[in-house]
């Protein structure tokens, strides 16, 4: 939940670690005028993506996209990290499409994607410009793409889940639509910080009956944990909103390739994860209806462990001690969780309000324990040696 | 936003300071040509106590600091005043009572010797800095921007408030009752024992024992939970909080010619405190003496023992008490807080005319072979306890030479004895080994222990 606050949070952050990379020098009317005048063009076929320049002013671009081969295709502009800039699907065989986008300079890849499969056939462009962009640790690229597919992964394999989910809820039975719940949301729950930063998703899926605002219209899982719990019933307008938490989460899993990431918006996202474990999972006020607050932990902690497995390349670089120390949390932290496990139970953890006081104190230690120091990620991965 | 370059004046002007163990903001040399952190103190300007204080902190003893803070104007002096940290023994317990209490008590996590030597460093150096009124690390701003700043902050801008932090170490650290985590069950002192129950108690234990305690004092409670709000982010995974609790009001006073203060049972109590210029009582009561310890718990000698009581006072019942009754609870009357039949609060009582069950009769050393130990407590109130009653009371707070002979004997008295026992219940209690002073920049909080 919380979307404003961390959606704001990661966005401060992106904003900052982008004028950091990028020099973010956006303005340049001169060079959009000769981007206007010189689209680039991209011959797409079944086996190439051939482009009229490798370089080109930032700013305006334009791109002349011409499919000639005999898959419909899509072309995709990345910046470093695999950030969506832009994208256009469907370019059937024998028909163009423009594409345009505002650019600041730096390296980029543009993709053709015939069959619209995979990471495509790419070809390395540079946008050129007065702000060229101080390189970045390709270490650090590599992370944030890394993840950026992670990130993809989680919310193309939450889909099915939650149509398991829903169609339970619309067929009305009670004990499967339990059993699908919690596993519906791990997805979500690993990746939550850039689920969050589309500012409209969060509050359509994962509000809490606490977190409404006047006139909001309750949706998405926790209304339907209310429900199937509490409630012991489905209602006709519950099954509709098993409709409708599946289109927007289509909607999540269609936008996730746009979301802004960079290395320290990864390191704090991942701190973010532990501070939903701290607020919301370890008071089990997340789930205070089903109490599968424990799968949500595990599902946030293991979110957070991919952010920094995939960072601590460069984080053990700059300071060794902090990811000697993060290392033997995270195993803590895990270990922690598996004194929890239930294999009786079909999330695979025992309910939380069957966990004592005293366990809680354990884990909200134990939490405590690991975010301090993932909170100094950051710091280790914008801090070049 | 660049990372490395802001840091700068935190680190480079208090980090030295703190590791020669003088104060970093006062250092004398420092005084007008070096540019410097803005400390608190420094934020307050150089005048008065900060240059008097920096002058005499560069001659380097305790006495003399404190001398120099009393010789500089009172008007200007108090608020900006610093309780030097490093001497023979801890501050916190022989100097004079500060306003406002923050006291924790923490569980060690980590079963890791080394880990919890490392902690205690940290902790002392921190604690160096902060009762010195500087930030700590790189500081509560300027650092970078995409990451949480060493120093919580909320301490930016005000003055060192006279804040003390007094480290105590509990029972269960030598693994009493369980494993010896850290190797030092032998080097356990013969006086900290486990408290017997006594009568009539109702403990809580999550608001009891602790493995490590910190005791901080000060004249705002903004700095005294400062200091202890950034002790437990620094000790995250090493240590975790296991209660804490907030005191106002000190309940008594460590001057005993200034007016004791009231409890909140609107009564004086504890006249006849150590005052903390009684070098002779202090040593014969309080200090822990170069011979009281046979082997093991030698490097106590210096120290104290710390008795941490949690009493709640029933409010209500209390207010309804006539007046009479309550003057003979105690032994006292409500207004002076002279002893029954005498004329002034500090007026030596006359104890075989006293009702016998009344608090000051049973509590007065003559009743206790002498005994006597220091007391630092305060008041507290915690909100409402859900029935609708005021959740308040003392938070009692005894340094003495050894608990066998202070405040074991003298609670199994009062607590078998004492009229008020009617009104209150303890409900929390911890027992706390408290070492020696920091001698110096190599010096840490329980070196001694680990050596």
């Amino acid at each position: 939940m919380r979307a404003l606050r961390s959606a704001a949070a990661l966005t401060a952050a992106v904003a900052a670690a982008l004028a950091a990379v990028s020099g973010c020098a956006q303005k340049s009317d001169a060079a959009a005028d000769d981007a206007q005048d010189g689209a680039v063009q991209v011959t797409a076929t079944d086996d190439g993506c051939a482009v009229s320049k490798k370089e080109f002013p930032a700013g305006h671009l334009r791109l002349a996209v011409k499919n000639k081969g005999t898959k419909v295709t899509e072309v995709y502009v990345y910046a470093p990290g695999d950030r969506i800039v832009t994208e256009r699907e469907n370019i059937g065989p024998g028909t163009g499409a423009d594409i345009v986008a505002e650019i600041a300079p730096g390296p980029y890849e543009i993709a053709c994607k015939p069959g619209m499969k995979g990471d495509g056939i790419r070809q390395k462009v540079t946008a050129t410009g007065k702000g060229t962009a101080p390189a970045r640790d390709p270490k650090l690229d590599k992370a944030v793409a890394a993840y950026r597919t992670y990130v993809q992964e989680q919310a193309d394999r939450t889909l099915p889940e939650a149509r398991k989910f829903a169609d339970a809820v619309k067929a009305g039975d009670i004990e499967a639509a339990k059993k699908a719940y919690a596993v519906s949301r791990t997805g979500w729950e690993r990746t939550e910080p850039v689920a969050e930063s589309f500012g409209d998703i969060d509050p359509k899926v994962d509000v809490r009956a606490d977190g409404l605002e006047d006139g909001q219209q309750w949706t998405g899982w926790h209304k339907l944990e209310q429900s199937l719990w509490e409630k012991k019933e489905i209602t006709a307008d519950d099954k509709k909103l098993a409709d409708r938490l599946i289109t927007d989460l289509e909607d999540w899993r269609k936008r996730v390739g746009k979301a802004e990431i960079t290395p320290t918006g990864m390191a704090n996202g991942a701190k973010e994860l532990l501070d939903e474990v701290a607020t919301g999972k370890v008071t089990g006020e997340e789930e205070r209806y089903s109490h599968t607050d424990l799968s949500d932990f595990q599902a946030n902690v293991e979110g957070a462990q991919k952010a920094y497995e995939l960072l601590k390349p460069v984080a053990a670089e700059n300071r060794p001690e902090l990811t000697k120390e993060l290392d033997k949390q995270f195993a803590a932290i895990r270990a922690l969780l598996d004194r929890h496990r239930d294999s009786g139970s079909p999330d695979g953890f025992a309910a939380y309000d069957t966990v004592g006081k005293d366990e809680r104190k354990e884990l909200s230690d134990g939490v405590n324990a690991l975010a301090e120091p993932l909170s100094k990620l950051a710091a280790a991965v914008a801090t070049a040696k | 936003m660049t990372g490395g370059g802001t840091k700068k004046s935190a680190e480079s002007a208090a980090g030295p300071a703190a590791e020669t163990g003088t104060d970093g903001a006062a250092a004398p040399e420092a005084g007008a040509s070096a540019p410097r952190t803005p400390s608190r103190r420094a934020l307050l300007g150089w005048g008065g106590a900060g240059l008097a204080l920096g002058a005499v902190a560069a001659g380097g003893t305790a006495a003399a600091l404190r001398t120099g803070g009393d010789a500089a104007p009172a008007a200007a002096a108090r608020p900006a005043e610093a309780v030097p940290f490093h001497g023979a023994h801890q501050a916190g317990i022989a100097t004079a009572v500060q306003d406002r209490l923050h006291f924790a008590a923490f569980d060690v996590k980590t079963d890791d010797r080394a880990e919890l030597i490392t902690l205690l460093k940290e902790w002392t150096r921190a604690a160096a800095r902060m009762t010195a009124g500087a930030q700590i690390g790189s500081g509560a701003i300027g650092s970078l921007a995409e990451a949480p700043p060493d120093d919580t902050g909320e301490a930016l801008g005000l003055p060192p408030s006279r804040l003390t932090l007094t480290f105590g170490i509990g029972p269960s650290l030598f693994g009493a009752g369980g494993e010896d985590r850290f190797g030092i069950r032998d080097r356990r002192p013969a006086a900290l024992v486990d408290l017997p129950r006594f009568p009539g108690d109702n403990l809580d234990p999550a608001r009891g024992g602790g493995d490590l305690c910190v005791q901080a004092c000060a004249d705002d409670p903004q700095v005294a939970v400062h200091a202890i709000r950034n002790l437990a982010r620094i000790g995250f995974g090493k240590v975790a909080v296991r209660w804490s609790q907030l005191g106002f009001g000190k309940t008594s006073s460590t001057t005993p010619d200034a007016q004791t203060p009231r409890n909140m049972f609107g009564f004086k109590d504890g006249t006849r405190n150590i005052a903390g210029t009684d070098a002779k009582a202090l040593e014969r009561h309080v200090w822990v003496g170069a011979r009281d310890e046979k082997g093991g718990g030698a490097w106590m000698a210096g120290g104290s023992y710390l008795v941490a009581r949690r009493i709640r006072m029933h409010i209500e019942t209390w207010d309804r008490t006539s007046l009479r009754e309550q003057e003979e609870i105690f032994g006292r009357d409500k207004g002076e807080g002279a002893a029954v039949g005498r004329k002034h609060e500090h007026d030596e009582p006359h104890l075989p005319s006293m009702p016998p069950a009344s608090h000051v009769r049973l509590a007065h050393p003559d009743s206790n072979d002498g005994i006597r130990i220091l007391r630092r407590g305060y008041s507290f109130t915690d909100g409402t306890d859900g029935l609708g009653r005021l959740d308040a009371g003392l938070f009692f707070l005894a340094y003495q030479r050894d608990v066998r002979q202070g405040f074991i004997p003298l609670q199994q008295r009062l607590a078998r004895h004492d009229a008020l026992n009617e009104y209150i219940q303890h409900v929390g209690s911890a027992l706390f080994a408290v070492p020696p002073g920091v001698g110096g920049a190599d010096d840490w909080w329980g070196r001694g222990l680990f050596a």
